[in-house]
């Protein structure tokens, strides 16, 4: 059972958690991820971020890799909510929720549902610094960690 | 169809999105970036590094070569940074 969620709204991890895990007692492990806006510092410090999204293909984006981790791991439950517009230093900006009865699966699902969040779905940050906006742009680091997940499964392919 | 601009290749094309005829001659998503780019400046500034535009069709990631036909709704954008 999966829940993916885009909005403005800020998000209450505690509660999400809850509502994953509350009289579920086959799941045994939850991990929780939640990314927060970075305020930076000194002549780099933002004094706001704006989140534009394509309405539609995210959310579509987003449910391909939840049914794709599903089919990796052995999850019992997934909640991933993305916060979009106008956000500053501190606020929330996505949330993962992974639910397993191990934690491995829990760890592995949360890890491999943010590397693809961050390099997949449509997505785009501008900072807005000292009266000046720019548009953040895509790390190599994040197609790296993204693609690490395609490797394995081609290494284990090879190895089968 | 039509086509959705986001992030900065919105901003400098100046559109969010519009509704386009192009010639039978444009197949591929590539060949619409080319179709497009010819239309303006606006259009030529938004498209001049290829290597850093994205496209969907449909709400699906695609890559250049992909085949226009029967596409309803063609996205373009600068790689992704959510999350």
């Amino acid at each position: 059972m999966a829940t993916v969620r885009l909005q403005r709204e800020d998000f209450d991890v505690a509660a999400e958690q809850r509502k994953l895990s509350d009289g579920r007692p086959d799941i045994g492990a939850v991990v929780t991820f939640t990314g927060i806006c970075r305020g930076g510092e000194g002549a780099d410090a933002i004094s706001s971020m704006t989140l534009e999204h394509y309405p539609g293909m995210a959310e579509e984006e987003v449910a391909r890799h939840v049914a794709e981790a599903e089919s990796r791991w052995a999850l019992k439950g997934v909640t991933v909510i993305h916060r979009y517009g106008k956000l500053v230093p501190g606020d929330n900006i996505v949330l993962v929720v992974t639910a397993s009865a191990h934690r491995g699966d829990a760890f592995a699902a949360a890890e491999f549902l943010m590397d693809y969040l961050k390099t997949s779905a449509p997505f785009w940050k501008r900072e807005e610094r000292a009266g000046q906006a720019a548009w953040v742009e895509a790390k190599s680091q994040d197609d790296a960690a993204a693609a690490r997940w395609t490797l394995s499964v081609r290494g284990r392919e090879a190895a089968e | 169809m039509k086509v959705l601009y986001f992030a900065w290749v919105r901003e400098r094309i100046g559109k969010t999105e519009e509704t386009v005829e192009p010639p039978a001659h444009v197949r591929t998503v590539g060949d619409l970036v080319g179709w497009l780019t010819a239309r303006g400046e606006e259009y030529a500034h938004a498209f001049e590094n290829p290597k850093v535009i994205r496209a969907a069709i449909d709400r699906t990631h695609v890559k250049p070569e992909a085949a226009l036909a029967g596409a309803r709704e063609i996205a373009f954008f600068p790689p992704m940074t959510g999350g």
